[in-house]
């Protein structure tokens, strides 16, 4: 810790004209200030708990698939009484169902990009690039809320009668727009969806904030290609969330009005149920399942990009400030994560490589996605690159990092046999996927905020993170990571699907059982060993050790404000005079060089 | 220091795992167990099978190649540049010949893997529609129906034709003719059409290296094929001769359960059950 910035007190500027303070506002009451807030920080720290809150259930769904995987049918010691009174204290098959389809749900809409792009997006953006607030604070306000609704849906989904959702995250149709399909889905199913264009409407808000401020409200001399890099991110996510979004929200009202209004957008005609014609469905009918999916993953193979491009934001700030060390390759870093974004839209159909769209289609996805695999090694290499010849503080923040990179390369790796269309045709929807998407998104993204949520707790509550508690969660978790993951690989290889509840019936599938019973085993070290990080986050919130502003002795204009910053954020003028990246810079005698800074040219 | 050395170590390891998982398909995994099965991929008895397998091979090579690279480059950043130092580090931005040649030599990778599988892949999913020298489609096997939650095979009878009276079907279990390799390629490919009554299913074979949705409202056209001598090397000792379909697509509460099992026939025995199939469907004829 420096000892120029370890006080909260105002660094000296000079005769800088201070127009702004936090103490100028009139002070708010609790609920103004806290609840119905429209400050930037606290809805981000508000999105961060609910993110936090709902990784909890999310990762508790997670167990419950494992402990079936592993024994499947045999009921659960201790908790089998309290869970499944009716059921012989074991999992039953439509339970089952509706486990990993709101595993998947709540992980990715309630837990991964509130995290990012909630949480991160709506603390750091104004902080960094020095504004006092968002661009419309009360449309952000708004953004939180709409996830009350949300949140109301998704919980109501448990409860219906028969059951919850059944139809697996990606809720294909037939099965998800027939309800006697589903004998569970009676209303859950609906009450999902609902649950699904409210996420979007709370995205929605984000990303309309996040763009404008980001083009309007940058403080004098920051210009775009002066921005770190987790703003660049957060911008290209919102971009595409802004062209993404307008599409699953049309998809998911039509597949509302397939349900409810028994029209046909994804129902083709003739089907046959349980022996039955459906009653309702199939009346209007001519549909086509393959509509859904197009229309689907039209928004959700973005969306995998907007749980990762963020991350790849989080980490290059982290890196270069832990690594002492300039980012390398500021400007391909940023062209690599445009081009992300646009050949982002062009890969949806390696989704369905197997689902009997027409092949010469699949050949041109199959090129697209072999070319967004290039952008992800131009990050990784530069990353590596920044490394090289740097200073490296092994701070927890930074072990969090460089795990990301590690199993990033893994993750990134992997998908090149899914981008082989005849190899992808073998290993579509086995653990080989679920082992990739759990590498990109949980060993990627949630590394990438575990460090985040490190690094930058000092700027939220003004207390650092305990760092011995920090490290041995690293530990633990990295290893744990990937026990679980790693061997989802050997299990796909063998052929395993997804979504089996009991594959051991099968004579293909016999043998795997030691292995899911390791994985299971990893997987519950994995979810306890958070125990390391809840008494640690916590903790340190009320008791943690008080720091200054600038703790990490970093460049960005968020450490130039208070720690916690007050409303407004800061309390003198800013002028930006270079890039966020200034570490180990010559004209200057410290090891980091404020993008603030004036010196008198030499 | 000790986080020095324990984060080296965790590198170290994953290192050592991946190219373990490589090594495992020569050393142990592979080693023959009593039920044919290992941690590896099932064994590969169709045509196409052993294409499919070297494609993956070919970017096992190449991902094994990246692999080390980055993750060697990572562990020595780590050990290297980690410990205490009392000079500032590297000022540097970046260079543009190296962005030049981490861009350029990936691409070079991802067009090969891009460019080599692009036959296999129109192999498997056009040779379907191809048409004998007279230009008629090539005839139908059977028809794959899946529905919650089980797999039905209507086969077109003697006549070949479906909607005749002589139709029969077949549950569980796909009975299906083997072709002589010495033939000629494209009398090889046995082709089927595949649908579903209610909702999504997926027609998996792991041994065939075949899969494909059944979508409600869709007819496909799919061709599948065993290879006579690689399915005779492998399945030739064994009692049971039959393998595994399975239903990769979620399709209810009983997906799981969703199973079939594939049988292939000399086309002497296979004719021979064509009959049996009849007789019984006629009663006592």
């Amino acid at each position: 810790m420096s000892d120029t910035h370890a006080s909260n007190a105002r660094p000296g500027m000079g005769e800088a004209g201070t127009t702004r303070t936090s103490h100028e506002h009139h002070e708010l009451g609790f609920i103004r200030k806290y609840i119905f807030s429209t400050d930037h920080k606290v809805i981000g720290i508000q999105f961060m708990l609910l993110g936090l809150v709902f990784f909890v259930l999310g990762g508790l769904f997670a167990m419950a698939i494992r402990y079936q995987l592993a024994w499947p049918w045999e009921s659960m010691p201790v908790i089998g009484d309290l869970l499944f009174p009716n059921t012989g204290q074991a999992i039953t098959p439509e339970f089952y169902t509706m486990l990993f389809t709101m595993h998947g749900t709540i992980m990715i809409f309630f837990v991964i990009i509130p995290l990012l792009t909630g949480a991160f997006g709506n603390f750091l953006i104004p902080l960094m690039i020095g504004a006092p607030d968002m661009a419309f604070p009360k449309l952000n306000m708004f953004g939180f809320w709409a996830m009350i609704p949300a949140i109301f849906c998704v919980l109501m989904s448990f409860h219906q009668p028969g059951g919850g959702p059944a139809a697996g995250w990606t809720a294909y149709p037939t099965l998800s727009t027939i309800e006697s399909a589903a004998p569970g889905s009676v209303s859950a199913q609906t009450w999902w969806l609902l649950a699904l264009t409210w996420v979007g409407v709370s995205s929605m808000m984000g990303a309309v904030n996040y763009v404008t401020t980001i083009v309007k409200m940058r403080a004098p001399g920051m210009t775009m290609f002066r921005m770190p890099l987790t703003v660049w991110a957060l911008w290209i996510a919102a971009l595409l969330q802004l062209f993404a979004l307008p599409v699953l929200t049309a998809a998911s009202l039509m597949q509302v009005s397939d349900r409810v209004l028994h029209s046909g957008f994804f129902t083709p005609t003739n089907l046959v149920i349980n022996q039955l014609n459906p009653e309702g469905a199939g009346a209007a009918a001519g549909g086509q399942p393959l509509l859904w999916q197009h229309l689907f993953w039209f928004y959700s193979h973005p969306a995998v990009y907007i749980m990762v491009v963020p991350a790849m934001g989080l980490a290059s700030d982290i890196l270069s400030v832990h690594a002492r060390k300039p980012i390398f390759g500021y400007k391909p870093m940023v062209y690599s994560m445009s081009s992300i974004a646009g050949l982002g839209f062009i890969v949806w159909g390696h989704h369905m490589f197997a689902s009997g769209m027409n092949p010469a289609l699949g050949m041109t996805f199959m090129v697209a996605t072999m070319m967004i695999a290039l952008p992800s090694a131009i990050k990784v290499f530069n990353w590596l690159g920044t490394l090289w010849g740097a200073r490296i503080q092994l701070t927890t923040p930074m072990l969090f990092i460089l795990g990301f990179i590690a199993m990033f390369i893994i993750g990134g790796l992997s998908g090149i046999w899914m981008a082989a269309t005849p190899v992808d045709i073998y290993i579509h929807d086995t653990y080989i996927i679920v082992a990739h998407f759990h590498y990109v998104v949980f060993a990627g993204s949630v590394f990438a905020i575990f460090a985040a949520i490190y690094h930058w707790f000092p700027k939220m509550f003004g207390r650092v993170m305990n760092e011995t508690l920090g490290k041995i969660h690293f530990v633990g978790s990295f290893i744990f990571t990937n026990g679980v993951f790693y061997m989802m690989h050997q299990l796909g290889m063998a052929g395993l699907m997804r979504r089996t509840a009991d594959p051991y019936d099968y004579e293909t599938y016999a043998h795997l059982q030691p292995l899911n019973v390791f994985i299971t085993i990893s997987a519950f070290c994995l979810f306890v060993w958070q125990i390391f990080f809840v008494w640690n986050f916590f903790h340190s919130m009320f008791w943690g050790k008080r720091v200054g502003r600038n703790p990490w002795n970093a460049c960005s204009l968020e450490w130039e404000a208070p720690s916690p910053p007050g409303h407004g954020n800061f309390d003198h003028a800013l002028r930006v005079h270079r890039g966020p990246y200034e570490y180990a810079s010559p004209d200057v005698e410290e090891d980091f060089f404020a993008q603030t800074r004036e010196v008198e040219s030499k | 220091m000790i986080m020095r050395i324990t984060i080296t170590l965790l590198m170290v390891a994953l290192l050592v795992l991946g190219i373990v998982s490589w090594a495992d398909y020569e050393f142990w995994l592979m080693a023959p167990s009593p039920s044919h099965y290992t941690w590896w991929w099932p064994e590969e008895m169709s045509t196409l099978g052993q294409r499919v397998d070297n494609l993956f091979w070919l970017i096992l090579v190449m991902v094994t190649v990246m692999f080390v690279i980055t993750m060697g480059a990572l562990i020595l950043a780590i050990w290297k540049f980690s410990a205490k130092r009392e000079d500032k580090a590297v000022f540097i931005h970046g260079s543009h010949k190296l962005e030049l040649l981490w861009t350029a030599i990936p691409a070079a990778m991802l067009l090969v893997i891009a460019f080599s599988q692009m036959s296999t892949f129109a192999a498997m999913q056009f040779d379907s529609s191809m048409q004998d020298e007279d230009g008629h489609d090539l005839p139908v096997l059977c028809e794959i129906w899946g529905s919650q939650f089980d797999w039905r095979f209507r086969y077109p009878g003697k006549d070949g034709r479906f909607g005749t009276n002589d139709d029969f079907e077949s549950a569980y279990e796909l009975v299906m003719p083997m072709r002589d390799t010495e033939k000629d390629q494209d009398k090889k490919m046995v082709v089927f059409l595949l649908r579903s009554r209610d909702v999504l299913h997926s027609f998996f074979v792991p041994h065939l290296r075949f899969k494909r949705d059944a979508v409600p409202g869709m007819t496909q056209r799919i061709w599948m094929a065993v290879d006579d001598e690689q399915m005779a090397e492998i399945m030739g000792g064994r009692e049971d001769k039959t393998f595994d379909i399975i239903c990769a697509e979620l399709c209810g509460w009983g997906h799981y359960k969703m199973s079939g099992r594939v049988r292939v026939l000399p086309d002497a025995e296979y004719e021979a059950w064509v009959e049996e199939m009849t007789a019984l469907q006629f009663g006592n004829s």
